[in-house]
Parts: C-alpha cells; structure tokens; sequence
C-alpha cells in the first residue's frame, strides 16, 4: 500500500480545514499533530478508554481508530468546537465546573463529546441511562459519580423537548 | 468584608482550560519534534547476546539509533536509587538501556530517534536482538523460597529486609489465651492514569541550556538527576511538570530509562525529541504495585482484644528496587491502623522477581496493611464468637491517647506518632449514616428471598504530610495580581485552587487576582515531590509561610507610606487600609511598586517608589530600608519534623451472583477525617477517585502475568477498569480532627478513598459467601471458585 500522503479536506468545529496526511495516520494524530487541535486526548489507542472521542456528523467516534482519510469530507466537532463563544462555557461544561466533575482533566474532552451526544440523542435521562451510556468512557481520578451529576445537571437545565 | 474562602466549597480555578481543550500536557509540546521510540525485552530473563541496530538505522528518518554501547560515564552506571536504606542488600536499579542482562518483559534495549513516531516504530521492527533466555521467577511465592534467581549475580532475590518489634511478642505468645494464624494475599495491580508518561526534551546548543517537559510527580528530583548525570550546571537544567493527565504513584519515580534517555538523545542530536508513551508500554514498562504476602500470628484475649501480632510478609519488588524499601516499610507502619498493639512484630522481606518493578501507586502499602489488619478482625471476631464491630472497638487507640506511638519505624525514618484521631466517633458517624440495623435487617430480608448479600467493613490510619519539606514562592506584581510558584507539580488535585484559597485568605485579596503555577522548576529550583498525600500539607503551609512574609513586608512598605504603625493595617480586597478608616486604602500593586525605588517611574504608581527614594535620601536613609528587599516576594519552606494521620471508616454492602461470580457494590458508605478542610468539594472529589480505584481494585483490576513472565493483560480490552456503570453512588461523611501539627490543622487525603476498599469488599464477600476471603482482588472467576467450596 502507498504510504504517499494525501490530502485530507474536512470540517472541524464549523471551520474547514485541508492538510495532508498518510493514509495510516489516524484521526486523532491528525486532529492534534496536523491541525494543532490537542484538545483530543490519546489514552489507549485502543479503543477502550474514550479520551479521543469526538462527534463526526453528529455521532460520536473514537479518533484513534479512524484514519484521517476515512473523515475527508465528513464534519467534525471536537472539544475546542464545544463552547458557544471563545470565553464562554456550555451548559455541559458549565455543569462539568460547578459539579467538580473533572480533576486532571484528561478524560474530559472524551466525555464532554459523549454526553453531548447523549444530551442530543435523549434530553432528560436517567441516572442508570447515563452511567450506562458514559460507561465507554474511561476517567481513573473522579469515581464518575461527579461526572453523572454533571450530566443530569446540564439535562434539568435544558428546556424540555429542547435538543 | 472579604469572604473567609479556607473550608469553602470554591469552585476550581484550573477548569475552565481543561474544559475547552486547551489544557497543556506534556504530549502537546514541541509539535515539531523528533520521536523517541524503545525497543523491549521480550522476554522476562535472558543474557543479551547482540542487538543488531543496521537495518533500522537504514530506514528513511532515522536520526539515531542507540543501545548501552552508546552509554558513557555516568550514564553507564544502573540509574540512582530512589530512596536508598541500610536494610537494602541487593540494590539493583536498571541501565538506562539494558546491559548484557534483561530482568523483566518490558525492559528498555535500544532507542530509536526519528522524524516521527510512526518511522521510529518502523525502525523498532528492523532491530535484531539476540538472548539467550534464562529462567525466570515470576510467582513471589516462587520467588521467596530463592527458585529461581531473578538476577543473575544473586544468590537469592532477597533486595532488602527489615524487622522490628514493638513490646515482648514472644512472651505474650506464650500465655496468650488464643492464638490464631492466617495467610493473606494481595495480587499486583496498577496505577492506571489516563494520560501516560511522557517526555519533551529541547536541548539550547547556543545557551547551554536543557528545558524538559515531564510527565512527572517529582521534577525536581528529574532536574536534579539530570544536571549529575549530564554533568550540566543546575541552573542550566529546567524541568516542567505542566498539567499531567493523573499520576496515583506511577510518575513519581526517577529515573524512569526514557526520562533519561530522551533528553540524552536531545542534546546530542541537537534536535528538540519527544517520547509519548502508549498504553502498551504503559503496562509493561511503568511501575506497579501491590503484590504482598502476608503470614500473621495473633494472640488474643477471650474478650477479644489483640494482645500481640506477628507479621512476616513478602513483598513483591518486581526487577529492581529504586524505590528502595519504602514501599513494605510503609505495609509495616501502618498495618495496626487504629488499633491498639502494645505487642506488635514484623519481618519483612523485599523480593525481586522478573516482573515491571513496582513502585508507590494510590494507597502505597497500605491497602495490604488494612486489608491484613481487616481480615484479621474479622476472622477474631469469628473465631471468639463476637461482634467485629465491638472487636474493632475494645482494640481502638481512645481520643485521649494522642499522640500515640506505634512503636515501629514510618516511612520517614523517624517514630512512626498518630498526630491526631477519634477514632469512636468516626465509626459512629459511619454505622450512622449506613443506619447499621436497617441494613442488616434489609440483608436478612434478601437472604431469606435466596441472595448472596454482604456487609463489611474497613478502618485505616493514613500518614500523610511527610516531610522533608516543601516550598513556595510569592509575589505580587505591579497590576496586584499575586504570582504563587510551586517546585512539586500536580495531576488533577485541585492545587491550583487550594493554594489559591490559602493566599487570597491571608493577603485579603479575591480568589480571581491569585495566578498559581505548580510544578515548574524555573519558579522555584527547591522541591521534593507530589506522592504520599502530602502536598497540600506540606506544599500548603509553604505557601502559607510565604504569604505571610509578602504580607509582613507590603505591610512595611504601607507602614512607610501611609505613615502608621504595621500593626494597624488590614489587608482587604486586594488593597491595604488603616484600621477603621477603609476609605484611606492602597492597592497591593500600588505598595509593590511602592516598594521597589526604582530611578525611573513607569507609569503614576510607579511614582510612589520613586518619591519614597526621594523621601529616604532628604532623610539621610537608604531608599530600601537595612533588611528589607525591593519588591514584595518571598520564598520559603514548610518542613515537619512528623507526619499527620488521617483516619476513616468505609463499609460496603454486596450482592454476588451465584451464576457468574459477579459482584454489585449495593451501598458504599465512607467516613472520612483529614483533619481541617481548605476546599471540600475538592476533598469528596480526591475520596470518591480513590474509592473507585479502591473497588476496581477488588475486584476488576489484576495484573495477570503468565507462568513464563508475560502480562497476559496489557490492554483495556483485558485488564478492565472500572466505568461509571459499575460504581455505586458514594455516601461521605466526614469528622475535622485537626492536626496540632501544623498552622492550617490540615491532613493529607489523596490516597484515604483507596485504602480501606479492598478490606471492606473481601469482608462483605466473606459476609455474603460464608468462607473466609483472604485474598484479593476478587474477580468473578474467584468468586465462583469461592463459592464452590463455600459451605451448604
């Protein structure tokens, strides 16, 4: 196979973007190395832990186990993408803040972009929705109970049927 | 007023970066930079016969390729150790690349540079090494009894041993009206961050200088090391722990092989390289922890009181020791936790096996000691047909017998004194808020309906604090915004915000004009490190001894300007006004300005200083009056001369499935006391962390090593962590016990959460499944074989 770079053309957090890249570069080394977004963390590059998650058309993906040619075209949210305004903070990471539900922070982009999805997805879910969805998400400082209270926070304040 | 913020909930400081993405951890530095990557030992014992290094050194950029040969001077030697003791005879530490012989899976060989990382893995694949292999000890039992060696120039794999005796243990022995003996395991598990280690090293040909990025709990002692090693001038060698993704232990070691090897690689290539670790490394080449074997002697009364106990325990080293001896040390300390043993006796012996070494991960010791001391409550209750809990009680030290002296040696070479404790009240406040009869009659109730329902409890005592010191600096610039640098660096505790609430309290300014950067060493060159629950003990009253003298002196400086006594000053929202007239106040900036009589005035405040000089000269004084400096700054240091002990309680109700084995923590309910608390939303947050490492490490986590020295678990898929799924909502409780020990009356708390777990998950198992469960952790496999042999 021909490791010849080739040009990657995509939308990141609303912004289109267009760099090269070999075709085994994966989506998340080209997020941080090529598009110096490193906001996306690499935990396991396995797979596992979630630390890359980022929205692809909406959906979550792990970055690590896609290729950055195999997101040509598609639109990409990432952490940097997800506050309103620079200076400003979502309701999601307004909730992260007052419930104490990060502390060395390398795990929080990943689940800041599942619970997103989440939010999205179901507006108002329960405790056991939420532990269950964020469980592909691994975080080893806050014992997630923080990060569950967050989530629920940011749904009571959204308004009911609002996406 | 201003608001006290010292106890308060406040909001952390360092959030709003991580939460947008803009955190800066090691990984994020010199995007340009050229790669490291290592070439491991594939086997766990083996005599290298020749590595070969053409054919990678031939593949398109490669900058270097590099094995011991390449290693000179000092470089040559096996790395320091860590913590050196008398009682450490064997003290093998690694090569910084391997030398003739691997101990270990894992162990670094070769180092490939290259342009980036996926080239440098290229290369990796063309290096020929060829071993001979050698037997290797891979089970500590195995191990123990000497079969077989794990390092070729022993006789046995004893690194260090140590014993001591607190009372007569013999003579209580003796006419003791029970005595009792169990064997206690613990298996090997890992610390587990989610960001890896990580090093960026840019070498300043021009300058003489050497700038690294680590991924560390201790850059200090990198910088340290690394001006020895390389033979550089220490202020020519900089070391910066910027925000580092967790660290529970893991990071805190020096020297890491990579740790050396990348800055190394950095000055003679004179290229800025970068070495990021990946999980797989991660498990085969950072430090675990947690393998002990415990073989204890109690000689009890019929009222079940502990008249003496005898430990001899093994203690599973790993390859090398360059933690020294520190971590069974800490086992032996702490394994009375808050009881009683007049008559107390230890032989503890550190064995080297051909595994990843170990080192401190969260609970560093004291998991086994709880869980030993736990168990061996529980099976005396048993035995005597009593109550744990009322054992638990009649073996308390009581409020009154503070200090208390355990009578063996702590970590830090001095007694090992219990500052502070009430131990009663913390166990009433936990039977409390579990509601201890309504829980077991709710337990009886599922019983009867057929299920295997449990409840058990876990004590601990917690040095924390320890010394030798820390320091801090403090300044205050010319906007009034306060600058606080700390040596020692942080991994998601919050210090940020804590030292944060301890400078705006004592300069009386708001939280928002404090700026705290941790872990940097061109802030401050003195520092020990961030590991044993000490840093916002001893770190914090460094801090709070530097403020206190930018306070003594801004309070001079107004003194001088303002005309009046120092005494009579009030330090208020981020200026200072005479006592009862706040509209006649001068901002902090102002004063600093003030207190710096500079020759030329930048800007109005600047004037101050200025006219002061002026002021001083008509006088015939000096502008900076004898004993005084310009500026308002100050360094200084905290050391304790003891540690302080924090305590808890936790307890845990359990539901196992007869059908897989698998176990559902229905309630876990803590108490906590870490003395007074500067931020208590940071405190449940570090308790809740270290309680869901503490329950995956019951029973989710274990290092699974096959019998030929292989991890057979080296990925997330295989050594599962626990997820938010299976963790139980934590119930907190606290009690302040202050420490007499300190001005802030504070304990440490990092590791408090994990400590306990697994003594109160293997008695809430033994509860549920009817047979005693004295090995740990408890995966559903163990459960199941368990329940096998479980009676009826």
């Amino acid at each position: 196979m021909s490791r010849e770079p080739r040009e990657v053309v995509l939308t990141v957090n609303g912004r289109r973007y267009s760099a090269r890249a070999e075709p085994r570069t994966t989506l998340a080394d080209f997020l941080r190395d090529s598009l110096g977004l490193t906001g996306t963390h690499l935990g396991c590059e396995h797979g596992v832990c979630g630390a890359c998650t980022v929205l692809m058309d909406g959906r979550s993906v792990r970055a690590c186990l896609l290729f950055a040619v195999q997101a040509e075209g598609h639109e990409l949210t990432t952490v940097e993408g997800l506050a309103p305004e620079d200076g400003q903070l979502s309701s999601l990471q307004q909730a992260f803040h007052e419930k104490h539900a990060l502390q060395c922070g390398f795990c929080t982009p990943g689940f800041l972009l599942s619970a997103a999805e989440l939010l999205d997805l179901k507006p108002h879910p329960t405790e056991d929705e939420v532990r269950a969805w964020l469980s592909g998400n691994l975080c080893r400082c806050t014992g997630y109970q923080n990060i569950v209270d967050a989530v629920l926070l940011a749904s009571s304040r959204r308004e009911e049927g609002a996406r | 007023m201003s608001t006290r913020m010292f106890g308060e909930p406040v909001p952390r400081t360092e959030d709003t970066r991580f939460l947008t993405g803009r955190g800066r951890y090691t990984a994020d530095f010199e995007p340009g930079a050229a790669h490291a990557a290592f070439a491991r030992s594939d086997l766990p014992h083996a005599r290298i016969l020749s590595i070969d290094t053409e054919g990678a050194k031939a593949v398109d950029g490669v900058l270097g390729v590099f094995t011991y040969q390449d290693l000179e001077g000092q470089l040559a030697e096996r790395l320091p150790v860590l913590v050196p003791s008398d009682a450490l005879i064997a003290p093998h530490t690694q090569y910084a690349l391997a030398k003739d012989e691997v101990c270990y899976a894992g162990e670094v060989i070769a180092m490939v540079v290259a342009r980036d990382r996926p080239t440098a893995e290229d290369a990796l694949e063309r290096i020929r090494v060829e071993y001979e292999p050698l037997t290797a000890a891979v089970s500590l039992a195995g191990a123990a009894k000497g079969e077989p060696l794990a390092h070729l120039d022993m006789a046995d794999n004893v690194a260090g041993a140590i014993t001591e005796e607190a009372g007569d243990v013999a003579a209580v022995f003796a006419t003791a009206p029970h005595v009792f003996e169990w064997e206690l395991r613990m298996e090997r598990s890992a610390s587990m961050p989610l960001e890896g280690r990580a090093v960026v090293a840019r070498y300043d040909e021009l300058e003489d200088r050497l700038l690294l990025h680590d991924a560390t709990q201790a850059p200090t002692g990198v910088r340290f090391g690394l001006a020895m090693l390389f033979g550089m001038e220490i202020e020519r060698v900089h070391v910066v722990a910027p925000d580092v993704g967790g660290g529970f232990g893991v990071k805190v070691i020096q020297f890491y092989p990579e740790e050396v090897m990348v800055p190394w690689a950095a000055r003679r290539l004179r290229t800025p390289v970068k070495w990021v670790e990946d999980r797989r490394e991660h498990f085969i080449g950072s430090n675990q922890e947690r393998g002990q074997i415990h073989h204890v002697r109690v000689a009890a009364g019929v009222d079940g009181r502990i008249l003496a106990l005898e430990d001899r325990f093994e203690h599973d080293t790993g390859a090398y020791c360059s933690y020294g001896l520190i971590l069974p040390i800490i086992t032996a300390a702490q394994l009375p936790g808050p009881y009683k043993l007049a008559n107390y006796r230890y032989e503890m012996r550190s064995i080297f096996t051909n595994t990843v070494p170990t080192s401190p991960y969260r609970g560093a010791g004291r998991p086994h000691a709880a869980f030993v001391m736990e168990r061996v409550i529980e099976h005396l209750a048993g035995e005597l047909g009593l109550d744990s809990l009322e054992v638990r009680r009649r073996n308390f030290v009581q409020p009154d017998e503070f200090p208390y002296h355990v009578g063996v040696t702590f970590q830090d070479g001095g007694p090992t004194v219990y500052d502070s404790g009430d131990y009663p009240r913390g166990l009433a406040r936990l039977l409390d808020q579990l509601d201890l009869e309504a829980t077991r009659a709710e337990i009886e109730r599922g019983r009867a309906d057929g299920r295997l329902l449990g409840l058990g409890f876990g004590a601990y005592v917690e040095g924390t604090g320890i010394g030798p010191y820390e320091g801090a600096s403090v300044s205050i610039g010319p906007d009034g915004l306060v600058s606080v640098g700390t040596a020692h660096g942080t991994q998601g505790q919050a210090h940020e915000t804590v030292f944060a609430q301890i400078v705006a309290d004592e300069l009386g300014v708001p939280m928002d004009r404090v700026r705290v950067t941790t872990g940097d060493t061109r802030r401050l060159g003195f520092g020990v490190g961030t590991y044993a629950s000490r840093t916002a003990v001893v770190g914090g009253n460094a801090v709070l001894r530097a403020a206190s003298e930018v306070k003594r002196q801004a309070a001079a400086v107004a003194a001088r300007v303002m005309e009046v006594a120092p005494e009579d000053l009030v330090f208020e929202d981020g200026a200072v006004h005479v006592a009862g007239a706040p509209d006649r106040s001068i901002p902090l900036g102002r004063l600093a300005m003030a207190s710096n009589p500079t020759r030329y005035a930048f800007g109005v405040d600047a004037e101050e200083g200025a006219r002061l000089s002026q002021l001083a000269y008509a006088g015939g004084d000096r502008p900076l009056p004898e004993g005084s400096k310009p500026g308002l700054a100050a360094v200084e240091y905290y050391s304790p001369s003891a540690g302080v002990f924090g305590f808890g309680f936790h307890a845990a109700v359990v539901d196992v499935d007869p059908d897989t084995g698998f176990v559902r923590v229905l309630r876990y309910v803590v108490h906590h006391d870490c003395g007074r608390i500067i931020n208590p939303m940071v405190v449940e947050g570090q308790i809740h962390g270290g309680v869901a490492q503490g329950i995956g490490g019951a029973l989710y986590e274990r290092i699974a090593y096959s019998p030929d020295g292989q991890i057979l678990n080296a990925s997330f898929m295989d050594f599962l962590m626990v997820t938010g799924a299976e963790m139980p909502r934590i119930e907190l409780v606290h009690t302040e016990t202050p420490s007499p020990s300190n001005p802030l009356g504070i304990k440490g708390v990092g590791e408090a959460g994990t400590i306990p777990v697994s003594a109160a998950i293997a008695n809430a198992l033994s509860d549920a499944l009817g047979v005693p469960v004295d090995r740990m952790p408890m995966m559903p496999e163990d459960v199941l074989e368990l329940l096998r042999t479980a009676p009826g």
